[in-house]
């Protein structure tokens, strides 16, 4: 930081553009390249770690309008701005950076909404590290631009101006598309589809909307206000959203094939993976899907809420993707004094966002690697105590590119804990798909697509992960976007579509 | 929204609430569910369809007062809503087409068997119905079960009816012979019961399993039951299972897991209904009780976490 340019005065001129005049640029000048690399990576604020393990209130604070300016003038402008490539929804990072640091905030916030349905979602739960800011050449020679947070900041500005980003309405098409699911494929296409004009129609089975990001995510990641807000920005555009409905049980799919000119299937892949191991129906034990809905959903972390939920001094989470840690970290706020991940592979082969994995090292996790569940322990009235465990040592790699655990001859050993959580994983639900015999599916029951979304049924679109398998928010949201333009093609008469940017998105998969 | 149409008390503790839900009683058959959720804030309560009519697009639910959250169902007035009704849900009964069945009901699982039964005698099956409670006034459905056929009503004290328990009545009546079918549904003892008695005969029996659920999709797993050694969920798979393969000890044991919860929210519900029936009585100038000021104050103020399971 020895040259670093002289930060404009906060006070003074309006800025140059037609923004919020409260947004100056935070250099009175422009930057030359080799000035720009002369600034650091400005430091998501974020409550204190011993706080926050006692609270729901969300980690990350969001940069105030001084970091994001500044943040913002550290990006290149890549001629060839390799970042969109990474972003699975293709977001244009320059565009949205560029109108930001000329304090062009509406004009920004245009930019991200028009390729983006959920920024304030994305700007929170994506793993920007092996996206967007992986392939930022700025991570080459030091620390990438935080595209992230600069999303996060523009969405959030952009949510508490609504009347300053509204996209303009489109010319009904007289053509109606079903969403079934209103997690965030189902929530990304009914916005692309709405904005071209069709109507759209979402069914959610449970009683709110938004799938994985309600009842999974927890608060303190994803405030589920945030997502509320993302939902009635949906609904203020047009988006029609009937909860309660449960394709498969309430309509089949057949009814919706009749009622409407498109269906687009995300359901996702709910069903929870258990062990296999003993004890497992012992009371104490919970699927994270289960845990994480009663603490999110029915928002049992508050003690008004009508739904329990139990609450361990010791809980053991078994699992290493984002599901666990959050299932571990929630633990931890609800009061256990020893919340603990355990993971048969090692650190760095834990699938979990990496700024989870610090964030929950941060709140005193413990992490049991290379440790793999034999049984679960109860006493004699079947109320969990304990957690029989093998230890593993890291073999060749499989098929997967991990090194393959191999348990390690006599090393078992017992963790003692109240409650074990079992976050391992998830699998397709048949509650739909076996309800259509013409519906093509793979060996694992997920829906088979042709490159553009569409099943084997025509006019009936899939994505996210009822057809990937259980995979990334944003990568759904990416199935949700490319299936919203196959769809609207579809309905054109114009399928398959012409575009194939968004045909094939290559991002490894990292869990939500 | 789904607004109360009617509401009846059929026991000390069973109340019947038929509420509008237009595509679900279009739609649903015997032995399916519902996922009830009253209000934001409330739990999601599962709770089996006793009987539908299409034409007045309205559903019948039968609730056993049992903690917190049901005693805020049942205090639902007529032309007050239910928030959220999600259904039918689970896999219809597997129905006879001929022969001879027995439906076997024990307290506020006569109401569930009830669709069974009429779903049975619409098939053109001999139905005898098999009902019990702990007296007379813990007799509810036995009306509505003459339609389908012959009823047998028991009391644990001999106050109405045989005395004794539903299995000895069952026992005579497999004894006389020609049952094809048990459907059994009501407490966990009482269809563990069932499920002994008819074993020695090899009577198909089943019984409707009231598991605990969030979803009620197989998304949660909350609900999963052992039947025949293997795990499997009573939302999606069930509620129905063979009842001879049943871990039902499992079963019993898994509905306790929030005993402690309910018992306390439901004592926190009441201190609190108490208190505004002080206040109200107080406001009244000490004159009487006002039920319906308590109930609502009840209701927006319970607090601790409650949880029951379907019955």
């Amino acid at each position: 930081m020895t040259d670093q340019p002289t930060p404009a005065p906060e006070t003074g001129a309006p800025s140059a553009s037609h923004g919020d005049s409260t947004f100056t640029p935070a250099f009175d000048h422009p930057l030359s390249p080799k000035e720009r690399m002369t600034i650091d990576r400005s430091h998501m604020p974020e409550q204190d770690a011993l706080l926050r393990a006692a609270n729901f209130r969300e980690v990350n604070l969001g940069y105030s309008q001084q970091l994001a300016m500044l943040e913002a003038e550290r990006c290149l402008m890549c001629r060839n701005p390799v970042c969109i490539e990474g972003c699975p929804v293709r977001v244009n990072i320059p565009q949205f950076i560029e109108r930001l640091r000329v304090g062009d905030l509406d004009g920004a916030a245009a930019s991200l909404l028009d390729d983006n349905a959920l920024p304030c979602v994305t700007g929170r739960v994506c793993p920007q590290e092996i996206q967007c800011e992986g392939r930022c050449v700025r991570a080459k020679k030091g620390a990438s631009v935080a595209i992230g947070s600069l999303e996060r900041f523009v969405a959030d500005w952009a949510m508490a101006h609504p009347d300053r980003s509204k996209a303009d309405g489109a010319t009904a098409s007289g053509r109606s598309v079903a969403v079934v699911g209103s997690g965030p494929a189902g929530l990304t296409a009914a916005g692309e589809l709405v904005k071209k004009g069709h109507d759209v129609t979402v069914f959610e089975a449970f009683h709110a909307a938004g799938g994985v990001l309600i009842y999974g995510i927890p608060e303190f990641r994803l405030p589920k206000d945030i997502v509320q807000q993302e939902v009635d920005r949906l609904v203020a555009s047009g988006v029609k959203i009937e909860t309660n409905a449960i394709i498969g049980r309430t309509y089949t799919l057949r009814e919706l094939r009749e009622r409407f000119d498109a269906v687009f299937l995300a359901v996702g892949a709910g069903l929870p993976v258990f062990m296999n191991v003993p004890g497992e129906n012992y009371k104490g034990v919970y699927s994270a899907n289960e845990y994480l809905t009663r603490v999110n959903l029915m928002g049992a972390w508050n003690p008004e809420s009508d739904t329990p939920v139990l609450k361990g001094h010791r809980v053991v989470v078994v699992g290493g993707g984002n599901v666990a840690i959050d299932s571990v970290r929630t633990a931890k706020r609800l009061g256990a004094d020893e919340a603990t991940i355990v993971y048969r592979r090692g650190k760095a082969e834990l699938p979990a966002r990496a700024e989870e994995v610090h964030h929950a090292e941060q709140e005193g996790i413990r992490f049991e690697l290379q440790v793999a569940p034999l049984e679960v322990i109860g006493d004699e009235n079947r109320w969990v105590t304990g957690i029989r465990c093998i230890r593993m040592e890291l073999g060749e790699p499989d098929a997967s590119g991990r090194r393959r655990p191999i348990p390690i001859e006599g090393s078992e050993f017992i963790i003692d804990c109240e409650m074990v959580v079992v976050a391992i994983g998830t699998r397709s639900n048949p509650l739909l798909t076996a309800s259509e015999p013409d519906l093509a599916l793979n060996q694992a029951g997920y829906i088979v697509t042709d490159e553009h979304g569409m099943s084997s049924l025509p006019g009936v679109f899939a994505g996210g992960d009822i057809v990937r398998g259980a995979a990334t928010v944003i990568l759904a949201m990416g199935d949700g976007k490319r299936a919203a333009a196959s769809v609207d093609a579809w309905l054109r008469g114009e399928y398959p579509p012409a575009d194939k940017a968004l045909a094939s998105v290559s991002v490894a998969a990292t869990g939500t | 929204m789904h607004t109360v149409i009617d509401k009846a008390q059929l026991s000390p503790n069973v109340t019947r609430l038929v509420i509008e839900a237009p595509r679900i009683a279009e739609i649903r058959k015997p032995g399916q569910f519902v996922i009830v959720h009253r209000a934001p804030g409330a739990e999601r309560i599962p709770l089996t369809i006793a009987d539908a009519d299409p034409d007045r697009g309205t559903i019948t639910l039968v609730i056993q007062s049992v903690g917190k959250s049901t005693e805020d169902l049942v205090a639902l007035q007529p032309g007050e809503a239910i928030a959220d009704v999600a259904g039918p849900l689970g896999k219809a009964t597997e129905l006879l087409d001929h022969g001879r069945a027995v439906c076997v009901g024990g307290g506020v699982g006569t109401a569930v068997v009830h669709p069974i039964a009429l779903g049975l005698a619409a098939n053109g099956v001999e139905v005898i119905s098999v009902i019990g409670g702990r007296s007379k006034e813990w007799v509810i459905f036995e009306d509505e079960l003459r339609r389908a056929g012959e009823v047998i009503t028991c009391t644990d004290d001999g106050s109405y009816g045989r005395p004794g328990f539903v299995t000895d009545a069952l026992r005579d009546v497999i004894e006389a012979g020609g049952v094809d079918a048990v459907y059994a549904v009501g407490p966990v003892p009482m269809m563990r019961a069932v499920a002994e008695v008819t074993r020695p005969y090899g009577v198909p029996t089943f019984a409707s399993l009231n598991a605990m659920m969030l979803d009620g999709t197989g998304m949660c797993g909350g609900c999963r039951v052992t039947v025949g050694g293997k795990t499997l969920y009573a939302c999606v798979d069930g509620p129905e299972f063979d009842a001879h393969q049943v871990d039902f000890r499992e079963l019993a044991d898994r509905l306790g897991t929030y005993r402690d919860f309910e018992a306390h929210a439901t004592e926190v519900a009441h201190r609190r209904r108490a208190a505004a029936q002080e206040t109200a009585a107080d406001d009244a100038g000490g004159n009487c009780l006002i039920p319906d000021l308590a109930t609502t104050a009840e209701r927006k103020d319970a607090a601790a976490a409650a949880g029951e399971h379907r019955e």
